[in-house]
């Protein structure tokens, strides 16, 4: 395995007496795609703008491709940046804008206007070169921001919230076409967004942040199955949070006894030790009303609350020990509120986050 | 009934357009109306001395006007009771050839302490001289003249009728309306050199910085024009607390005449203008979006090329704006210029003034105004074409 | 349709009010040139003819132009009462019939002024003058006459002259060494004029050219200037206040009378005429170089003087040997003419 492309070490950054980058270590290698992902205020796009260079780090080293880039201005820096807003130039056109790096990199005319059509061709928008980017739609816009960050080959492109200003509809379209982009160009991206279903479909690696720490990095269903903490688990996904304590340390079950009594069995992991509090998350689409033997814990209750979603249902459950969020299949919608009914779920399905 | 019928609803919107379109007939259109007509009307002698120019237009201008036109002058004078009507003919008339004031005083009071034929040349030897009558002929032509427009650019009518410049010693408007246009430029480029890094620090910037920025620009406006010029006097004059400081400092050694000279005049007109250059591009600038500055650099452009290529021609049409409120005032002023400037320095509106206040003339300063509206109607074209440009046009 | 009628409440509101400002009567109104002469008028005319006329008297101040009057004559019911006129003002003024006729019956005949405070439309205020002054107190042997002033070479140092070919073309003339008596007959030639405007080039380059009645006042103190042409009154008035020492030249000086007027249709035409039958009557009139130094037009106010002001007033005939009158008939007919030349001639 090469060195890291990207890499963060040890690196701190403070606004004033304001901390929000604390000892901060990150490894991004070429052709990656990472999402910075986490609450507003956690730091994601502060190590964005560290890395584009509009930031400085206070302590700590930021190396791109092995060379320190810490005092570097942005201009030298040879990365392409999306923002939110798009930012697109008001007062060129589409093809100006495309070209805005190429001229500014003394790429020669015929050169330059193969490489902006090229680029606009790639976004599908090769026809609208002559418009003004008050001219195109919120999405188009997108797209041409996307041509102009890509059109000089940049060594990595970093976007910031790309898509957060488009409709829920554009912006999945969107999600597809730059995963599609990245796949085909092999581009390293770097992709700041707080919506953590973005993040799951789009990127090769997750890091979470909260306070200006990374709290788990790794594959989208790593961080999804397998949360390292109580914040990740409830920052990805809809879950159920479920605290005991561990009273028997089986070979492949553990036990966990809840607070009123009922019994959780899961998977045995190491690192459970008996008489230690647990949280233990389930996601609600593993639990079933439908009983088999397989399942290892079945907790009986009443249904509080049934919300129809089209492709699910989507079901609060009370029982003695723990309000239970499930989504069910719409073979469940005979279920109605104050119907008993029967939570049930695989010891394989509980994850203990701590 | 919700909002009442359609032409309820039009006669409410008229309604309250009518004070704006009041206003701007009143003040705008009227005034200007006005202008025009004082500057190309002429008919003071036709209508107060029937009898004289009906004498006139048959006369040859060969034989003397005392015997041709004479007696018809008296009958007129005789006819006559309105004072101010033969104030405005003597006036007219004096501007056309000085002398007439005294003459006409003269004549008047003769002609009504008399009866019968009178003599015109017995009450005054000047009466012999054809100029006089010529001076009468010529305002008795029409109701409507083209002199004060010819007068304002330098031009005149000889006695042949043809147009004829006027010699510089005599006459000068073009040069003085060149002046008002040059001083009013260097004023403009002075406003924009100081004003735009001025309003870009100033949008740069946040709460109370701003507040005192905005401040230090905006309170001279506060204070009246004539009180600043006469601050810039004392500040600029010999022993001045400028040419005071340089000497104390020992960096001069002989005061610098700031005083009495263009330059003095444009150190105090950017002054007093300047607030109307920041505003305009402050306001601009802080409508701009600001991710374009990192998305220019993170786009390969230094900053110097990044305000080159992106923050400058967006805010373009500030400086435009703010260069034509700066430009179309400051051909306006005149105090100024006249406290402040050496006689180099005066501008067109101290001539207009001249004409209106000092000798009533209000022909003459109807058609300088004329001349002085055209000329900025044609750099506002000028202007206009150019801002017009795509670049502009966001 | 709540809108339209309080618009039309408003409208009616706004008509009743200027309706109302425009009914109510306007006390007389006297208007003069500023200043502490003005400041003076008030304390022995002003003040004393309200009391008299158990009314208030509104004085306000202007900058002269005949225009100026013009416009609010023609303008119908001019908002200006009785007006202080210089003589150019007056002959214009009374040739396009914009003042009201003086009755001198209410003046006690015309015999009591000196002559040339007598016309038909106006009556004499003040005699005043236009001459040298310089700081006595940095020019120990000072100028004597016009010809001094224009030598730089013996008196180092700017000049300073008021805008304008008014005074300026008779002093250069006197300057070029035109005896005073001739200084008119010598103006009324083209070639006259020529040779003044030639005189004039001599000294433009350290002229400095003034407007303002105080501004050469300001000039000489500042030292801006080494003397100037000023208004007599005004040097007395900054000696007497400032304790400077400010001389006037006597010889070559100009002396012009400023009258009073009554604008034509003016609302309180009558009670002007009664003011100034009472600013003219000598008891009244004598009070004034007390404060000013003006020369004063009716001769028995004149002769009440006190000995002390006498010295400084245009009309004691040691100061009236070797100066001028000015030709009000000359400047009317020509002033509109040789302004325009002198424009032309300042912009070269």
């Amino acid at each position: 395995m090469s060195d890291p492309y990207i890499l963060f070490q040890n690196v701190s950054k403070s606004f004033g007496p304001l901390t929000v980058i604390k000892d901060l270590d990150l490894a991004i290698d070429k052709g990656e795609f990472v999402s910075l992902l986490g609450p507003s205020g956690s730091g994601k796009t502060t190590i964005l703008m560290m890395l584009a260079g509009f930031e400085n780090p206070t302590s700590g080293a930021v190396i791109v491709g092995g060379q320190h880039v810490e005092k570097l201005p942005p201009h030298k820096r040879n990365m392409g940046v999306v923002f939110q807003s798009y930012a697109l130039f008001p007062h060129m056109t589409v093809a100006e804008n495309v070209a805005f790096p190429l001229n500014m990199r003394g790429v020669a005319k015929p050169d330059s206007a193969a490489r902006v059509q090229r680029a606009l061709d790639m976004v599908q928008l090769g026809a609208y070169k002559e418009r003004k980017p008050s001219q195109l739609s919120g999405g188009q816009q997108q797209r041409v921001a996307l041509a102009r960050a890509l059109v000089f080959e940049p060594a990595v492109v970093l976007m910031d919230e790309p898509l957060g200003a488009l409709d829920k509809q554009l912006r999945e379209q969107m999600q597809l076409d730059i995963r599609d982009l990245h796949k085909r160009l092999g581009l390293t991206i770097v992709f700041v967004t707080h919506d953590q279903s973005e993040a799951l479909t789009m990127s090769d690696r997750i890091a979470v942040f909260n306070h200006g720490k990374i709290e788990q990095i790794g594959k989208p269903s790593d961080i999804y199955d397998h949360p390292k903490t109580r914040f990740v688990a409830e920052f990805i996904g809809e879950t159920n949070l479920v605290e005991g304590t561990i009273t028997k340390v089986g070979k492949d079950r553990t036990t966990i006894t809840l607070k009123q009594g009922g019994k959780l069995v899961v998977d045995t992991r190491p690192g459970l030790e008996a008489g230690a509090a647990a949280t233990i998350s389930i996601r609600p689409e593993r639990i079933h009303f439908d009983r088999t033997a397989e399942r290892e814990n079945d907790f009986p209750g009443t249904v509080l609350d049934r919300v129809y979603h089209g492709d699910h249902i989507r079901v609060v459950l009370e029982t003695r020990d723990q309000r239970f969020i499930v989504k069910t299949d719409r073979r469940m919608a005979v279920l109605d509120e104050g119907d008993k009914a029967s939570a049930s779920f695989t010891a394989n399905a509980c994850w203990v986050v701590g | 009934m919700r909002g009442g019928t359609p032409l309820r609803r039009h006669l409410a919107a008229a309604l309250m357009l009518m004070p704006l379109v009041v206003f701007l007939g009143l003040f705008f259109v009227w005034p200007i109306i006005t202008m025009l007509s004082e500057a190309v009307s002429d008919p003071v002698v036709v209508k107060t001395l029937p009898a004289t120019t009906e004498a006139a237009r048959a006369w040859d201008r060969q034989t003397p006007g005392a015997g041709a036109l004479g007696q018809a002058l008296v009958d007129d004078i005789r006819a006559t009771t309105d004072d101010q009507a033969m104030g405005d003919v003597v006036r007219r008339l004096n501007s056309a050839k000085s002398g007439f004031r005294t003459l006409m005083m003269k004549t008047l009071s003769a002609a009504r302490g008399s009866t019968g034929p009178l003599d015109l040349t017995t009450v005054d030897e000047r009466w012999k001289d054809n100029g006089y009558w010529e001076a009468i002929a010529a305002a008795a032509q029409s109701r409507y003249t083209d002199r004060n427009l010819l007068a304002a650019l330098d031009y005149a009518r000889n006695p042949q009728g043809s147009i004829e410049a006027l010699p510089p010693a005599a006459s000068n408007n073009a040069d003085i309306f060149k002046r008002t246009f040059v001083i009013s430029g260097l004023v403009t480029l002075m406003c924009i050199a100081l004003g735009y890094p001025f309003a870009m620090l100033a949008a740069s910037v946040t709460g109370w910085k701003r507040q005192l920025l905005l401040g230090a620009v905006l309170l001279p406006l506060w204070t009246s024009l004539l009180v600043r010029t006469a601050a810039w006097f004392i500040l600029l004059q010999d022993r001045g607390m400028i040419n005071s400081t340089l000497l104390g400092l020992g960096i001069i050694s002989e005061p610098l005449p700031l005083l009495f000279n263009r330059l003095g005049v444009v150190i105090a007109m950017t002054h007093v203008l300047l607030p109307f250059m920041v505003l305009p591009i402050f306001s601009v600038l802080i409508g701009i979006p600001g991710n374009l500055m990192p998305a220019a650099q993170s786009l390969g452009a230094s900053k110097l090329r990044a305000f080159w290529h992106v923050l400058l021609p967006l805010s373009l049409r500030g400086v435009a704006s703010g260069a034509l409120l700066v430009f179309m005032s400051a051909i306006g002023y005149y105090i100024t210029p006249a406290l402040i400037g050496g006689p180099r320095d005066q501008m067109i509106s101290s001539i207009i003034a001249f004409y209106a206040t000092g000798t009533a003339n209000w022909g003459m300063a109807g058609a300088l105004g004329i001349i002085l509206l055209a000329a900025t109607l044609a750099l506002y074209a000028v202007y206009h074409r150019l801002t017009s440009d795509r670049a502009l046009r966001v | 349709m709540k809108l339209t009628k309080s618009l039309i409440f408003a409208s009616a509101l706004a008509a009743l009010t200027l309706g109302s400002m425009a009914a109510q009567a306007r006390d007389l109104t006297v208007v003069s040139w500023g200043g502490n002469y003005q400041d003076a008028q008030r304390e022995i005319y002003f003040k004393p003819f309200s009391e008299k006329l158990g009314k208030p008297v509104l004085d306000e101040s202007w900058d002269g132009g005949v225009g100026t009057l013009q416009a609010k004559v023609k303008a119908g019911a001019p908002n200006w009462d009785a007006v202080q006129v210089e003589t150019e003002e007056l002959a214009l003024g009374c040739a396009d019939g914009i003042y009201e006729k003086i009755d001198w019956a209410k003046l006690g005949g015309k015999e009591k002024f000196i002559d040339s405070a007598v016309s038909d439309c106006g009556v004499g205020a003040i005699v005043w003058s236009t001459a040298i002054a310089f700081d006595g107190d940095k020019l120990k042997e000072g100028p004597q006459s016009w010809a001094d002033f224009w030598d730089v070479k013996k008196f180092p140092g700017k000049r300073g002259l008021r805008k304008g070919p008014k005074y300026n073309l008779e002093f250069a003339l006197q300057a070029d060494g035109v005896p005073a008596a001739d200084v008119y007959k010598v103006l009324a030639t083209p070639e006259g004029v020529d040779r003044a405007f030639k005189k004039l080039d001599e000294l433009k380059p350290n002229i400095v050219w003034w407007e303002a009645g105080a501004q050469p006042l300001q000039l000489i103190s500042s030292g801006e200037v080494a003397m100037s042409s000023a208004y007599n009154g005004r040097i007395s008035g900054i000696n007497r206040t400032e304790k400077k020492n400010f001389k006037v030249v006597w010889p070559g000086s100009i002396y012009a009378v400023d009258s009073w007027v009554i604008l034509k249709g003016a609302e309180n035409a009558a009670a002007a005429m009664d003011f100034i039958a009472f600013a003219s009557q000598a008891d009244n009139q004598s009070k004034l170089p007390a404060k000013i130094a003006y020369g004063l037009p009716n001769k028995e106010a004149a002769a009440m003087v006190p000995a002390e002001f006498q010295a400084e007033l245009p009309t004691t005939p040691a100061n009236m040997t070797g100066s001028i009158a000015l030709d009000g008939n000359f400047w009317i007919d020509n002033s509109e003419a040789l302004t325009q030349r002198f424009n032309a001639w300042l912009g070269q």
